[in-house]
């Protein structure tokens, strides 16, 4: 997984850096399907453990588009990758790149959880 | 034996003309040997057999099973299961069907049976209380708000049953233990004792229901209760038993059960520390650490005391540890399965039945020879809840 973890992030520093100065993240294509698969399953299984198989809440907060939509995403994207030190929110760096972390933010906020 | 009953049969047909149901009703079963499989994605239970390791039938209908729990009626024939969305449902195991059901809460986390069995609790996230139903009817008897000292409605956890019908259970948020004798239920008595530590995650009692222990997630130690003397309030065990260090993350919360018949010891997982603490169960002093390859999340004891098999949280739950409890150290790693997420032994012992969710298999395994005996098809399969639990005291 941690090897995944930084092909994808290798992959992301190819795409974003020589030759395309400036180019916003945007144009990173995300994870493969494959990858999207396995990052759903565990965002209902694994994540959902603390916040509900339907992201209701459990232990951890809703992760509704109700109740994120109003927050800044790269903070989500941060609080994912970094976790929140004191509360039981763990860092998920060592399994999800960036762009991971960022997709399943996405669903999140847009309500797209498939 | 058969034959026997074929004749038994004949000879009884003619006599009985105007009983044609009977031909279609089974023989009739004890429900010692069930095993009760909670499948969490699709809302159902298995109910399943022990002796030949088969599965008997499913019950559908039971609504978000996402860290569901149940507790058993005292005669075993009922199962009372906690939804994660407030449903508290009433299933008969050899009918294999609905028996009631109530949506309580928004957000529940588990619940126990009183001592006679009269009544059920539920533990509810959302609104954050307790309460309480009638066991026969599922009719709602009492509410209990957990309004913390800090005047706020706290998530509860940990809620057992302890003696002359009451029950305990521990506020998450404001950190505290709740002791309810609902023997009144016009006029419930509530015992509180605030400021036990941070963000207690889960708790239970002793198996003689004489200790209740409340693990927290945001200190380093766990806290007691003894029940005998409530009087003398909680106390601090294992403190700082994190020495200090950064902790390590916690991917999945531990859980505290299956503490069995440990000797004199009681097997507890560490939190953010990949360590088994034992604790003697008199002095409550640490008396070792066993290093275990993650978080561990069940610690479960075999009945005979001489092993605890262990599982673990993402990205180590595909291992299951077995520590010897004679020299408190790793006899044997397995990897039964891919995301093992609970275990239970039968009755006594020789055999532990696992949950692993991403084969959607329940793997049932000779305890001795460490060896798979069966495995059996399960949707997305979590709890596993063993029928003798509902002679036992705590969940
Ligand atoms: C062990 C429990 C646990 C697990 C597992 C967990 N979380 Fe959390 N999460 C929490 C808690 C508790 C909070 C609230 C932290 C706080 O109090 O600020 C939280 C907060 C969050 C937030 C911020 C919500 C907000 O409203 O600000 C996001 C986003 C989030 N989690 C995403 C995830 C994702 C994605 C995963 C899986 C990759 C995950 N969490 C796994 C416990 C958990």
């Amino acid at each position: 997984m941690p090897e995944r973890a930084a092909a994808a992030t290798l992959l992301l520093l190819l795409l974003a850096a020589p030759g395309r100065p400036g180019e916003a993240p945007a144009a990173d294509p995300g994870p493969s399907a494959a990858r999207r698969a396995e990052l759903v399953h565990l965002l209902r299984h694994d994540c959902g453990s603390c916040h509900g198989l339907t992201m209701n809440g459990g232990l951890g907060p809703p992760l509704l588009p109700a109740t994120l939509a109003p927050k800044d995403r790269e903070a989500l994207v941060v609080t994912v990758l970094e976790g929140r030190p004191g509360t039981p929110m763990p860092p998920w760096k060592h399994e999800l790149a960036e762009a991971e972390a960022r997709y399943l933010v996405d669903l999140l906020v847009e309500g797209r959880v498939p | 034996m058969r034959r026997r009953t074929a004749i038994a049969l004949g000879l009884a047909a003619p006599l009985l003309p105007s009983r044609p149901a009977a031909a279609a009703c089974p023989e009739p079963r004890g429900t010692g040997d069930l095993f009760v499989i909670v499948e969490r994605a699709r809302g159902s239970l298995l109910i399943a057999e022990s002796t030949g390791n088969t599965v008997l039938g499913r019950v559908e209908g039971l609504g978000d099973l996402s860290h569901a729990s149940l507790v058993f009626s005292r005669d075993a024939r009922f199962a009372f299961v906690f939804g994660r969305d407030g449903g508290l449902s009433k299933v008969d195991l050899l009918e294999r069907r609905l028996a009631a059901r109530v949506v309580q809460a928004g957000n529940a986390i588990g619940g126990a049976i009183a001592q006679d069995g009269r009544v059920v609790a539920v533990a509810n996230y959302e609104p954050g209380g307790v309460r309480l139903f009638d066991a026969a009817t599922l009719a709602p008897l009492l509410e209990v708000p957990a309004v913390g000292a800090d005047g706020k409605r706290s998530k509860v956890v940990g809620l057992v049953d302890t003696a002359d019908n009451g029950f305990a259970f521990t506020l998450w948020d404001s950190g505290e233990i709740w002791l309810l004798d609902p023997s009144d239920p016009a006029a419930p008595r509530i015992t509180k004792f605030p400021g036990i530590g941070s963000l207690p995650y889960d708790a239970n009692v002793t198996p003689d229901g004489r200790f209740y222990v409340a693990g927290l997630f945001g200190e380093d130690g766990l806290v007691l209760l003894d029940l005998w003397h409530p009087e003398t309030g909680p106390k601090r065990i294992l403190d700082g038993y994190g020495r200090g260090e950064e902790p390590l993350p916690v991917y999945k919360m531990p859980h505290l059960e299956g503490w069995g018949a440990a000797g004199e010891h009681l097997l507890l997982p560490a939190v953010g520390r990949h360590e088994v603490l034992v604790v003697d169960r008199r002095s409550w002093r640490e008396v070792g650490r066993i290093p275990v390859l993650g978080q561990p999340v069940f610690v479960v004891v075999r009945p005979d005391g001489r092993e605890a098999w262990v599982s673990f949280a993402h990205p180590k739950n595909g291992a299951v540890q077995i520590l010897d409890l004679e020299r408190l150290s790793v006899a044997a790693t397995l990897t039964p399965g891919r995301a093992v997420l609970h275990l239970e032994f039968t009755p006594r012992g020789e055999r532990l039945w696992l949950s692993a969710r991403d084969d959607d298999r329940v793997v049932v395994m000779d305890t001795r020879r460490r060896a798979v005996l069966a495995s059996l098809p399960a949707d997305k399969p979590s709890g596993i809840f063993s029928t003798a639990r509902a002679h036992r005291i705590g969940s």
